[in-house]
């Protein structure tokens, strides 16, 4: 009888070996926590985001095998959802509302005003790391706007001139913590 | 609306003051959180005794921080209260309802407030939100006492004859909707809750959520009762940090109370409750769109039929409601169809809370029965412009709602007269703009956002949304003028007629309706037209 041997050939390095040590344990915190909800994706996703600030790219294969899904389902999930980022945070993050009862009250001139005085358009980081400027589409705040959130404080009536003193003051870090919440995800890296 | 507060027994001694702060979001982000510090710090170095009661905001937002004390005969309003005024407010004595500039009397006799019919927000701002026993002294839970004590037949029958229809803005009868799932079977149905408030110019749900969560989680109870489900879900915006704390709590607080978990109110039935996040994708305020999200996948609209009614969350025949339509059954339960049904006119029963916002002088919530005037709120609940210029031309309804000038102003708050009116009434949201709005930029806006917020499903919307941005900047630069006037309506007449959901097939209005009753807007000399568009 001829001996059968076993050969064990190495298909691919497993998934998220190359992550760094933190965010490995933020995907893998975050999958543990969330394992026995039915559709635990967006849970998982916001786990991730609320504690590095962002969801890399590269976390995308460990969440996928984590989950046992594809890479391609967790790839579309998160670039389906405007408010998951891929990219790293500014340290602090400015969600400024675009929608029409901030419209109705200036926001237009204020959001003109904030792309200046960061020197970035929506979406970007400015060079410093310090501010990431992102739209948002209604905060629900819409008889006291323009509106925006700033580390995940609402702000009612922002002027360009509260515009400024906000970001100076967000500087030195958010004023209070009660609401942070969710959106406390300025303190990534 | 009683002003007893829970803890009545404090003040009567005259030793401690009770005073009402919000800690509703829009209060805050205008300095509540830093008003409430300096009453507590103020009253401690005047040997004053406090008790300070965080509440939900009333939602007279011009007024805010809106702050409130007990006194013998009810309460009385100070307002707008910065950090400046606390000292000269301990100085007038207001912990008694002393004389100050800034007192307003009691809340109830405030005209914007007098003049409403507060039936689902009658306990906002006035209950401290996470006490359960402040919500039973003022009538919570008794709707889902009556309700254990119904069959779920007559629970169903109960709203459907209350003529409840939702108040997302599709206005479908709750009662024919809640049947449905009832005469579905299935091993596992569901209770989901949109809170997926994503239309500018609301936030009703986001104030019944922070300033009475337990009516939410009272009326997914009941539905919950009504068509046999065990398990509910609310889908909240990312955007409402505060609301999900608040819910979040008062979840755990009904859990412990029995009110939620393996048996509720000792019926022997089940009902638990789980709050997930959305993550900023307007789509997902479209039913089906938020079951997939909710079900972990992109938030692409699903076809219909079949209805999530049969065929919902994994499958199972599934409640989709509004909050604020959940949050008007406690209400029907407890007095009854027949008192629900009185309000309102047509076929629009009961009352809608409206939320005046944009440039308007005295934005807030407007909880009226049905029939109340475009006209009427603008002016004599809202008192024009912000800006004090005239009103040019209102949004009801949404980023999908039509644009309407003056003349349409005497219209009613009626699902079918707005309808009839060529415009919907949606989530009761009004955005108000002055003389100084572009409409051809609104036009384009619209245009704009579909682009952005569109889930890519079917074509009209897809590309018809970036293919409309274009055919507007061509237009407004005065681009073969006559040619683009016909693309546009061609193109919104696919959109309309061509969509998949409510997105793509309702953003023609907001933009016809700019062309329609706006046209000077759209033939501005060109140059001036390019600054505004970009």
């Amino acid at each position: 009888m001829a001996e059968r041997k076993r050969v064990s050939i190495p298909i691919r390095p497993a998934p998220g070996e190359d992550l760094p040590i933190e965010e490995r344990a933020a995907v893998l915190d975050a999958v543990e926590r969330h394992r026995g909800l039915a559709g635990a994706l967006l849970p998982v996703l916001h786990a991730v985001q609320e504690r590095l600030g962002w969801v890399p790219p590269k976390a995308v294969p460990l969440i996928a095998f984590e989950m046992n899904l594809t890479r391609a389902e967790v790839h579309g999930v998160i670039t389906f959802y405007h408010y998951f980022r891929q990219h790293p945070p500014g340290r602090h993050v400015i969600h400024l509302c675009r929608a029409e009862a901030c419209q109705a009250v200036g926001a237009a001139a204020l959001e003109a005003h904030a792309k200046r005085a960061l020197g970035i358009d929506f979406h970007g980081t400015s060079a410093d790391g310090r501010y990431s400027l992102e739209p948002v589409y209604c905060l629900g705040n819409c008889a006291t706007g323009p509106s925006m959130m700033i580390d995940g404080q609402l702000q009612s009536r922002v002027t360009s001139e509260r515009f400024d003193e906000l970001v100076r003051g967000g500087a030195s870090g958010p004023v209070a913590a009660g609401a942070a919440g969710v959106a406390g995800m300025a303190t990534g890296r | 609306m009683s002003a007893s507060a829970g803890s009545g027994s404090t003040s009567a001694s005259g030793s401690v003051s009770v005073v009402y702060v919000p800690r509703e979001a829009t209060a805050v982000s205008l300095g509540a959180e830093a008003v409430s510090r300096a009453i507590a710090g103020e009253a401690a170095r005047r040997g004053e005794r406090v008790q300070l009661v965080r509440t939900g905001s009333r939602g007279l937002f011009w007024l805010e921080p809106l702050v409130e004390v007990q006194g013998a005969s009810g309460r009385i309003a100070y307002g707008p209260v910065q950090t400046g005024d606390v000292a000269s407010l301990f100085e007038a004595g207001f912990l008694r309802g002393g004389a100050h500039r800034l007192r307003l009397g009691p809340p109830e006799s405030i005209p914007y407030l007098a003049r409403q019919q507060r039936l689902t927000c009658a306990r906002l701002g006035v209950i401290d939100p996470l006490s359960l026993a402040d919500y039973r002294a003022h009538e919570g839970y008794a709707g889902l006492a009556a309700a254990a004590a119904m069959p779920p037949a007559e629970i169903v029958k109960t709203v459907t004859d209350s003529g409840l229809r939702g108040r997302g803005g599709a206005a479908f009868p709750t009662g024919i909707k809640w049947k449905t799932v009832l005469d579905t079977p299935g091993e596992q149905k569901y209770i989901v809750c949109n809170a997926d408030e994503g239309d500018s110019g609301t936030f009703s749900d986001r104030l019944l959520m922070e300033g009475d969560p337990f009516c939410l989680i009272e009326g997914m109870t009941i539905a919950g009762l009504a068509v046999g489900a065990t398990r509910g879900y609310v889908y909240l915006r990312w955007e409402y940090p505060q609301a999900h704390e608040t819910l979040t709590r008062a979840i755990a607080l009904a859990h412990e109370a029995g009110l939620l978990g393996t048996d509720v109110m000792g019926t022997g039935r089940a009902f638990e409750l789980e709050v997930r996040l959305g993550a900023g994708a307007y789509i997902c305020g479209e039913e089906t769109s938020l079951l997939e999200s909710l079900e972990g996948r992109r938030g692409q609209i699903r076809y219909k039929p079949p209805l999530p009614a049969i065929k919902g969350l994994f499958g199972c025949p599934t409640v989709v409601n509004n909050v604020i339509t959940f949050a008007s059954v406690p209400i029907i339960l407890t007095r009854g169809a027949a008192f629900y049904r009185d309000f309102g006119m047509g076929r629009s029963r009961g009352s809608l809370p409206i939320q005046l916002t944009g440039n308007i002088a005295r934005g807030g919530l407007v909880e009226r029965a049905f029939g109340v005037t475009l006209r009427e709120l603008l002016y004599d609940y809202g008192g024009g412009t912000r800006s004090g210029r005239p009103i040019r031309a209102v949004q009801v309804g949404g980023p999908l709602g039509a644009y309407w000038p003056e003349s349409k102003f005497d219209t009613p708050v009626d699902y079918e007269a707005f309808a009839q009116g060529g415009g919907m009434l949606g989530h009761g949201g009004i955005v108000v703009f002055d003389d100084t709005v572009d409409m051809a930029a609104q036009a384009r806006y619209a245009m704009e956002f579909c682009a952005i917020e569109s889930c890519g499903k079917c074509t009209p919307c897809r590309i018809g949304s970036t293919r409309g941005v274009e055919v507007i900047d061509r237009l407004v630069a005065g681009e073969r003028r006559e040619l683009q006037h016909s693309l546009l309506r061609d193109l919104c007449n696919t959109m309309l007629y061509g969509s998949l959901c409510a997105l793509g097939g309702l953003i023609p209005y907001p933009v016809l309706s700019a062309l329609d009753h706006f046209p000077e807007d759209f033939a501005k000399p060109a140059a001036l037209a390019a600054a505004a568009g970009s």
